[in-house]
C-alpha cells in the first residue's frame, strides 16, 4: 500500500498546473467561453501533444500505460481553472469505453486518431423521463438489412456539436427501463436523419438536444454485444463520475482559496470579516469539506479498477455522494461569505459554484447515488 | 499509487492476526465484542501481550524502543486488532507521556520511565484539565513551588480518565505564576502513591465511573521528575495534544460499530420486516458509511504524509472533529435502530457485569447509555470549537 505519487506523476501535476495558469487566467476562460466552439483547438491540440489524450489508455492500445490516478490528477487541475475543453465526454467516456469494449477495427478507426487529437466524442444516454436511470430508454434501433435505423430523442449530451462520433444508448430489445435490451451505437455526428439543438449550459459548457429519424447505421457500428449494451454505459459512466469527483475537488480547493483570500481582506466594523468566529468555522468547515472530498476522491480513483463490480460500483456511488454534499456546502459558503459580490458574474465565485452543482446533478445527484450505494451497502 | 498491500505487507497482516488470536484473552475479546465494560485487568493482560510482543506501543519509532511500523503496517495492525475485537490500547503512556518522555525527557527519564510503557506494567493518566480551565487550558493555576530538590504541588484537575486504577499522573503545572499563561507552565511527573494525592470519582450520565477529580495538597515531587525546562511545558502539551487527536478519530473502531449497527438493523423488526429494509434507515446506515470511508482516506493520506515528515501537523484537528462526530453518530443511529428497548436501565448488568437476564436483546441496554456517553467525544481533547480554531488559525492563518 502506497499513496504517494510517484515521480511521473508529479510532473503530471506541474505540467496541469502549469497549463491551467498560462491558458486559464479567469479572463482567459471568459473568452475561450464566448467562442463559437466553446474550446480552444489550440488547447486541445497542447493535451495531444503532451499526452494526456492517451495517457490512461494502455499501451497496447495506443495510449502510455497510466491509469485512472493519471486522470484524477489532470482532472483536479481542470477544476480549479474551470477548463472547458470537452476532455470527460471525448477521452473519459467515449475513449474509455471504445477501449474497453471496442473491437480491434474501431479501436484502429477511433482510439488512435482520438489520443492524436483528431477524434472527439460524446455519450449520448439521457432523455426526457430518464432522470438518473441509465436503463430508462426508449429510443429504438430496428433491424435494417445488415445494419441497424435509430429513431427517438436524446437530451443534454454534452459535446454534441463538437463530436466527429456520438455513442448512442438504444433499446433493441425488452421492455421500458429494462436493463437488458440495451445496446451501444458509434454515430456518425453528421449522419442523416441526426439532427441537433445546440445550448450553451449553466457552467459554459456546450450540449445538444438530438432528434434520431430513420438514422441508418451498419452492424459495425455496435460498441460492445448486441442486447448488452447497460454493463458497458454503466461501467463507463461510474469511471467518467469519479474523474468528475477530481473535477469537483479542483473546484473546492478554487473557490475556498478564493473565499479565504476575500476574508482576510474585506473589512466590516472596522476589521477583516474573517476576523469574526462566525465565519471562521465556517471557513474550517469548508477546509474539512474538501478534503473529505479529495480523500473519497482518491479512494474512488483507486477501486475504481478493481475486480468486483460492486467495488467499483460502491466507490464511485460513495464518492459521488461526498462531492454533492461538500460541493454544495463549499459552494452555497462562498457565496455566503462573498456576501453581494458572490451572487455576480463579475467573480470566479459564482462561476464555481455553478460548476459545482451542476457537477452534483450529472449521472445522478447526492440522492440517487445515496440510494444506490446503501442498496449495495446493506445487501452483503 | 496503490492500494494493495504488498507481498511483505499481507505476511505482516497474517502475522497480526495470529499473535491476535492466539494472544487476546477469550473473556476480553467476548467483553469487547459485546460492549461489556472493561477492568484494569482486563487491558493490562492485552497490553501486556502487546508489551512482550513489542507491539504495544506501536506509534514509537524503532530507535526509543518500538517497532517502526511503516504507515501501511500501523494502519494494518489497528484495523486487525478492531477487527479482531481488541480492546482499544490505553493511550495514556504509550501516545500521550512516552513520545513527550522521548522526545523532551533527560536520558535518566528515557531509561527509568519508557520500558515499563513499552511493557504495560504501569498505568499512567492525565493532569491537563481544571475546573476552571476546560477549553481555556493555558489558564490552569494548580502550582508547583520550588522547594530544594522538590516541588510543591498544590491544587486539582479534573476530567482525568481512570485516574482510580494510575500508578503515575503527568501533569501540567503553573511554576511562574507572573509570566504569560503559555509561559510559565512546566510539565511534572507525578507517582499516584504520593502523600497528599485524593482522587474523588465523577459519576457519569450513563451512571458509569470513569473519570474523577485529582485533588494535590502539598504533594511533594522530586524536581528530578520535571520533563524538559521549567516553564516550558506548553510545548510539550501541544506536542502531546497533536498526538493525542491523531489516535482520537478511531476509524477502525468506527468500520466496526457501522458492521455491528447494520447487524442489529437485521435482528430489529419494522411492520413485520427487518429494519435495514426500511429504505429511509438504511439510507442513513450508508451515510455514515461513506463518511467513514472519507474518514478512513483522510486519515491514510497523514499517515502517508508522516512517514516523510514525522510529526502529525494541525490538520489533524480536522481528523479529530470528523471522527468524534461520527462516533456519535453511530451511537444515534444504534439507539435509533433499538428503539423503545433503549429505556430499561440494567446497571448491574451494565457496570458490574451481573448475570441479571437483560431485557430484550443483549445490545438494548447498552445503546441509551453508550449515546449518552459519546457525546463526550466533541468535547474531550480540545472541544470541536477548539479544534475549530486550531485550524483557522495555524492552517487558515485567519
Amino acid at each position: 500500500m502506497d499513496l504517494s505519487l510517484s515521480d511521473e506523476q508529479k510532473q503530471l501535476q506541474e505540467q496541469a498546473e502549469r497549463f491551467v495558469r498560462d491558458k486559464y487566467a479567469f479572463d482567459a476562460r471568459r473568452k475561450i467561453a464566448a467562442t463559437e466552439r466553446g474550446w480552444l483547438p489550440e488547447n486541445w491540440a497542447q493535451f495531444a501533444e503532451l499526452g494526456w489524450l492517451g495517457m490512461s489508455f494502455s499501451e497496447e492500445d495506443g495510449g502510455y500505460g497510466g491509469g485512472p490516478i493519471e486522470t484524477m490528477i489532470v482532472m483536479e487541475q481542470f477544476g480549479k481553472g474551470l477548463v472547458l475543453e470537452p476532455f470527460l465526454p471525448t477521452v473519459v467516456l467515449g475513449g474509455g469505453m471504445i477501449a474497453r469494449s471496442g473491437s480491434k477495427a474501431q479501436k484502429e478507426a477511433l482510439l488512435a486518431p482520438m489520443i492524436e487529437g483528431k477524434k472527439q466524442f460524446a455519450l449520448a444516454w439521457l432523455e426526457r423521463q430518464s432522470r438518473y436511470n441509465l436503463a430508462d430508454v426508449s429510443l429504438k434501433a430496428t433491424k435494417e438489412g445488415a445494419g441497424w435505423s435509430l429513431s427517438g430523442h436524446k437530451g443534454v449530451v454534452y459535446n454534441a456539436a463538437s463530436a466527429d462520433h456520438i455513442i448512442v444508448l438504444a433499446r433493441t430489445a425488452g421492455s421500458a427501463r429494462e436493463p437488458k435490451g440495451l445496446t451501444l451505437f458509434i454515430v456518425d455526428g453528421k449522419a442523416k436523419g441526426l439532427s441537433r439543438r445546440d445550448y450553451p449550459t449553466q457552467d459554459a459548457l456546450r450540449a445538444s438536444e438530438l432528434t434520431f429519424d430513420k438514422v441508418s447505421v451498419g452492424a459495425d457500428a455496435v460498441l460492445g454485444k448486441v442486447d448488452e449494451g447497460f454493463a458497458v454505459v454503466e461501467d463507463g459512466v461510474d469511471r467518467a463520475i469519479v474523474a468528475l469527483c477530481a473535477e469537483a475537488t479542483g473546484c473546492m480547493d478554487a473557490i475556498n482559496a478564493a473565499t479565504l483570500e476575500y476574508i482576510k481582506t474585506r473589512k466590516q466594523f472596522g476589521v477583516p470579516i474573517g476576523k469574526f468566529q462566525v465565519l471562521q468555522h465556517r471557513m474550517v468547515d469548508c477546509f474539512t469539506n474538501a478534503q473529505e472530498a479529495r480523500s473519497m476522491t482518491l479512494m474512488a480513483s483507486l477501486k475504481i479498477d478493481d475486480k468486483d463490480p460492486v467495488v467499483r460500483a460502491k466507490a464511485a456511488s460513495g464518492a459521488k455522494v461526498q462531492i454533492g454534499k461538500s460541493g454544495k456546502f463549499c459552494g452555497q459558503s462562498a457565496v455566503q461569505m462573498h456576501g453581494g459580490m458572490g451572487v455576480t458574474d463579475e467573480l470566479s465565485v459564482s462561476h464555481y459554484f455553478k460548476r459545482l452543482t451542476m457537477i452534483d446533478l450529472m449521472f445522478g445527484n447526492q440522492q440517487h447515488h445515496l440510494t444506490r450505494y446503501s442498496n449495495l451497502a446493506m445487501a452483503a | 499509487m496503490d492500494l494493495a498491500f504488498t507481498p511483505e505487507e499481507q505476511k505482516f497482516a497474517d502475522q497480526v492476526r495470529a499473535f491476535v488470536k492466539a494472544n487476546l484473552p477469550a473473556d476480553v475479546r467476548d467483553k469487547v465484542k459485546n460492549g461489556k465494560h472493561l477492568g484494569r485487568d482486563d487491558y493490562m493482560r492485552w497490553q501486556q501481550a502487546l508489551g512482550k510482543k513489542g507491539w504495544l506501543v506501536y506509534t514509537w519509532p524503532k530507535k526509543h524502543g518500538g517497532p517502526g511500523f511503516t504507515p501501511a503496517q500501523r494502519y494494518i495492525f489497528e484495523n486487525i486488532c478492531a477487527e479482531e475485537y481488541a480492546p482499544g490500547i490505553i493511550p495514556f503512556g504509550t501516545k500521550m507521556v512516552g513520545p513527550v518522555i522521548y522526545t523532551f525527557g533527560n536520558e535518566e527519564q528515557k531509561a527509568k520511565y519508557l520500558d515499563p510503557i513499552r511493557l504495560s506494567t504501569v498505568w499512567w493518566c492525565q493532569g491537563y484539565s481544571e475546573p476552571g480551565s476546560g477549553s481555556d487550558l493555558a489558564s490552569l493555576r494548580t502550582k508547583a513551588e520550588k522547594d530544594g530538590d522538590h516541588y510543591i504541588v498544590n491544587g486539582s484537575k479534573t476530567w482525568n480518565t481512570m485516574g482510580h486504577w494510575a500508578d503515575w499522573i503527568f501533569c501540567l503545572v503553573r511554576t511562574d505564576p507572573k509570566a504569560k499563561p503559555q509561559e510559565g507552565i512546566s510539565f511534572l511527573l507525578i507517582d499516584m502513591k504520593t502523600p497528599g494525592i485524593t482522587v474523588k470519582p465523577i459519576i457519569m450520565a450513563d451512571g458509569g465511573h470513569e473519570v474523577n477529580e485529582v485533588f494535590f495538597d502539598n504533594v511533594k515531587v522530586p524536581v528530578a521528575n520535571l520533563v524538559g525546562k521549567e516553564n516550558e511545558g506548553w510545548t510539550c502539551a501541544k506536542f502531546l495534544l497533536a498526538n493525542e487527536r491523531l489516535g482520537i478519530a478511531a476509524v477502525p473502531q468506527s468500520k466496526r460499530g457501522v458492521e455491528a449497527l447494520k447487524d442489529i438493523a437485521r435482528a430489529e423488526q419494522d411492520n413485520g420486516r427487518p429494519l435495514i429494509e426500511n429504505k429511509s434507515f438504511a439510507e442513513k446506515i450508508a451515510d455514515l458509511e461513506i463518511q467513514v470511508t472519507a474518514l478512513e482516506y483522510t486519515e491514510l493520506r497523514v499517515l502517508s504524509s508522516m512517514a516523510h515528515g514525522g510529526q502529525p501537523g494541525p490538520e489533524v484537528s480536522g481528523l479529530k472533529i470528523r471522527g468524534s462526530e461520527i462516533q456519535q453518530r453511530l451511537t444515534e443511529l444504534t439507539m435509533e435502530a433499538v428503539g423503545e428497548y433503549s429505556a430499561p436501565y440494567l446497571p448491574g448488568l451494565l457496570w458490574q457485569g451481573t448475570n441479571e437476564a437483560p431485557v430484550g436483546p443483549e445490545y438494548a441496554h447498552l445503546a441509551a447509555p453508550r449515546y449518552f456517553n459519546t457525546r463526550k467525544t466533541t468535547i474531550y481533547g480540545g472541544s470541536n470549537e477548539i479544534q475549530k480554531g486550531i485550524i483557522s488559525k495555524m492552517v487558515l492563518g485567519l
